[in-house]
């Protein structure tokens, strides 16, 4: 187990250097560099020239790209030019509210996902079948903006049931401790600050969770009508077992395999950042701070971001195919 | 295996009958489909402590009646018609818990392809021990002593390693094995085998088929045997029903199928196994054409299309009736108006020579 993780950490070697060779590459491209994006429309050629040679612009850029490198290994990329903060330091503290939102909209997704795509199947060819099926169509069809939008429309600002921005209500003066705020109110016997960070997932959460919902009930439907005519099924009910004990163990525990790589995926998908919804709730996530960075044009920021989240994702794909190996046997690794 | 001590009378009903079996019709709907009828009116019994094998190619209706039995096909769908009678109950539209009562308890199945009858997500051990906490009212610990024991019975070495162990660990021979290890955990009345030994090799179908007669013998079971192979018909059967297109078209004890086969069916199934003692380069007879060329028995013998014998009057136009399941001598019935004929005295072919 140990040398299969050692394994794919070395696996995430070539991957990173690619990545950051695309993304150097990518962002020299982009029109305007960094000075321009630093100093503005209106800066002359001599000022630019000027900043390019402070910052080791002007120099070739396989040069420019190992001197990135070599700071990159030591998680030093650079300050933000908006903020004037270290990358690193803007990360850490985005990260957890992008963490917090990926964990409750998956909750949600899972939650409600894995039972009614098990009881479409079950009820195969009833309304409520095709009114999941056709539910989930539309859940993967809708644009997640607009559904954001639709319920902060309706739930935050007609409604007023619900918080529509921000992780928290900025006169709480939490405590911040690890920048979970869910965690840091209970860590710190804050419970209306905790309810607060709550409250204020929920909306953000059924809007980046509708998708993998959408996705979890179709994969759980299918696999369960797959599984219902497997052999082994009807070896269990040759065995004379109670419903419930077919089911649970030899229906679900077999057809919940594809739906849980399908939560690791859309898991990973999320974490990365969820622009779209973060954008429109206003939360303070990594989303939200790429959004941000790719209008300022906030080089560091942008180069930064996307690898740590490429660091994330490939470490939750990681935990996913560990997990998958405790649930299926075959694929179980020594 | 003495074959004296076993009632003879397929249909007839005898008194120590485990299974009866009576007139039954399996038929599959499907919108927009003509129905199938998959079993035609299929009737024989199976006292304890007998064997007796169910016979035919695929597509025959064998696996289908035996699933028909254990009330295991789908409800949607499909009709069973007729009567099933096990130990005094009616198992056609029993309720789903009376089945449940009996399954696994008092009648069990062993299926053909032991890789994917068992559930690859599971060890083995909770697969065997399941069974007898359903049943048996045992502990954990209890059922885990006793599938220790059945494992070793089945002649699974080391059983209290293998019990940790998945399916995918075992060969194909000891996932058989193990199959066949839960199907006996409650000692049922009734065994139904549906091909048991078709996924494996021969040298260990002979193993398992040895372990059943085994185990059958022991404990007065009777024993259901699904085969197309004629080879295990010869070594394991008291009595054989010959089917053919959802009917049975011949029953009769072994010996007497082996050295007088009555239907054409038969007689061409026995002459296409390959025999030790016919000369080098002897080529094999199949039987023409394939099971698809069957024509519905209203229409007149569904065999008639592939059968050497067949005349005029094996179709329903020509004889005005279509062709019975009749009386053919002591312990023999036959569905066929122009068997093939012996001579007196009963030569060469002996169900010993058949076997492989």
């Amino acid at each position: 187990m140990l040398r299969f993780i050692l394994r794919r950490l070395v696996q995430l070697v070539p991957i990173l250097l690619g990545l950051s060779i695309l993304l150097f590459a990518w962002l020299r491209a982009l029109p305007g560099g960094p000075a321009q994006a630093a100093l503005g429309e209106r800066a002359t050629p001599e000022a630019i020239a000027r900043y390019n040679e402070l910052f080791g612009l002007d120099q070739p850029l396989y040069v420019q790209y190992f001197r990135f490198l070599g700071r990159a290994v030591q998680l030093d990329f650079g300050s933000s030019a908006q903020t004037g903060r270290p990358v690193t330091t803007e990360f850490l503290e985005r990260m957890p509210g992008t963490i917090e939102l990926t964990l409750f909209a998956m909750v949600f997704a899972i939650g409600v996902g894995i039972p009614l795509g098990y009881l479409a199947a079950r009820k195969h060819g009833s309304w409520l079948d095709s009114t999941s099926v056709i539910g989930s169509l539309l859940g993967v069809a809708i644009p997640v903006f607009f559904l954001a939008y639709l319920l902060r429309l309706l739930f935050a600002v007609q409604l007023g049931w619900l918080p529509g921005s921000g992780r928290q209500d900025v006169r709480m003066d939490a405590t911040r401790i690890t920048n979970f705020y869910v965690l840091d109110g209970l860590l710190t016997r804050e419970w209306d600050a905790a309810w607060d960070a709550v409250l204020h997932l929920v909306l953000p959460a059924i809007a980046l969770g509708t998708i993998p919902l959408a996705i979890i009930v179709r994969i759980t439907r299918a696999s369960v009508l797959d599984v219902v005519n497997e052999d082994y099924v009807r070896t269990a009910n040759a065995k004379g077992l109670a419903t419930r004990t077919v089911r649970r163990r030899h229906i679900l525990r077999n057809a919940l395999l594809p739906v849980s790589t399908t939560i690791g995926l859309q898991t990973g998908l999320l974490l990365s950042g969820a622009v779209l919804t973060e954008t429109v709730f206003a939360f303070g996530g990594v989303g939200s701070a790429l959004r941000d960075a790719i209008f300022t044009r906030d080089f560091a920021v942008l180069q930064g971001f996307i690898l740590l989240l490429a660091v994330v994702y490939v470490l939750v794909n990681l935990l996913v195919d560990i997990s998958y190996g405790l649930l299926d046997p075959r694929v179980r690794v020594r | 295996m003495s074959i004296e001590a076993v009632p003879t009378g397929g249909a007839d009903p005898g008194q120590s009958s485990v299974l009866e079996v009576e007139e039954l019709a399996v038929t599959f709907t499907r919108r927009g489909e003509a129905a199938t009828r998959a079993v035609d009116g299929v009737s024989f019994a199976v006292a304890a402590g007998e064997t007796i094998g169910l016979v035919g190619e695929s597509g025959c209706g064998k696996s289908v009646t035996s699933l028909a039995i254990m009330g295991l096909l789908p409800r949607r769908g499909v009709q069973v018609s007729g009567s099933v009678r096990f130990g005094g109950t009616e198992l056609v539209g029993a309720a789903d818990r009376t089945l449940r009562e009996l399954r696994g308890a008092d009648m069990a199945m062993v299926f053909q392809d032991p890789l994917s009858s068992l559930n690859p997500t599971v060890p083995i051990g909770t697969q065997v021990t399941e069974v007898l906490v359903e049943h048996e009212d045992l502990n954990r610990k209890q059922a885990t002593a006793e599938a220790i024991d059945l494992l070793d019975r089945v002649g699974i070495p080391d059983p209290a390693r293998r019990l940790k162990e998945y399916p995918h660990q075992l060969s194909g021979g000891m996932r058989q094995r193990a199959l066949i290890a839960m199907a006996l955990a409650c000692s049922p009345r009734l065994l139904i085998a549906d091909e048991p030994t078709t996924a494996l090799d021969v040298t260990i179908q002979a193993q398992i088929l040895e372990l059943l007669r085994e185990l059958v013998q022991g404990s007065g079971t009777a024993l259901v045997m699904i085969t197309h192979d004629l080879g295990v018909v010869a070594g394991l059967c008291d009595r054989v029903h010959v089917m053919y297109a959802g009917k049975i078209i011949e029953s009769a004890d072994r010996h007497d199928l082996f050295a007088r086969p009555r239907q054409p069916y038969t007689g061409g199934l026995l002459a296409s196994v390959p025999r030790l003692d016919a000369g080098r380069g002897t080529p094999l007879t199949p039987i023409r054409g394939s099971a698809r060329d069957a024509i519905p028995w209203a229409e007149g013998c569904a065999f008639a299309p592939r059968c050497d014998n067949a005349q005029d009057d094996c179709l329903t136009e020509v004889s005005g009736s279509t062709v019975p399941l009749e009386y053919d001598g002591p312990g023999r019935e036959l569905r066929c108006r122009h068997p093939l004929t012996h001579p007196p005295v009963a030569s060469g072919a002996t169900a010993s020579g058949a076997a492989r």
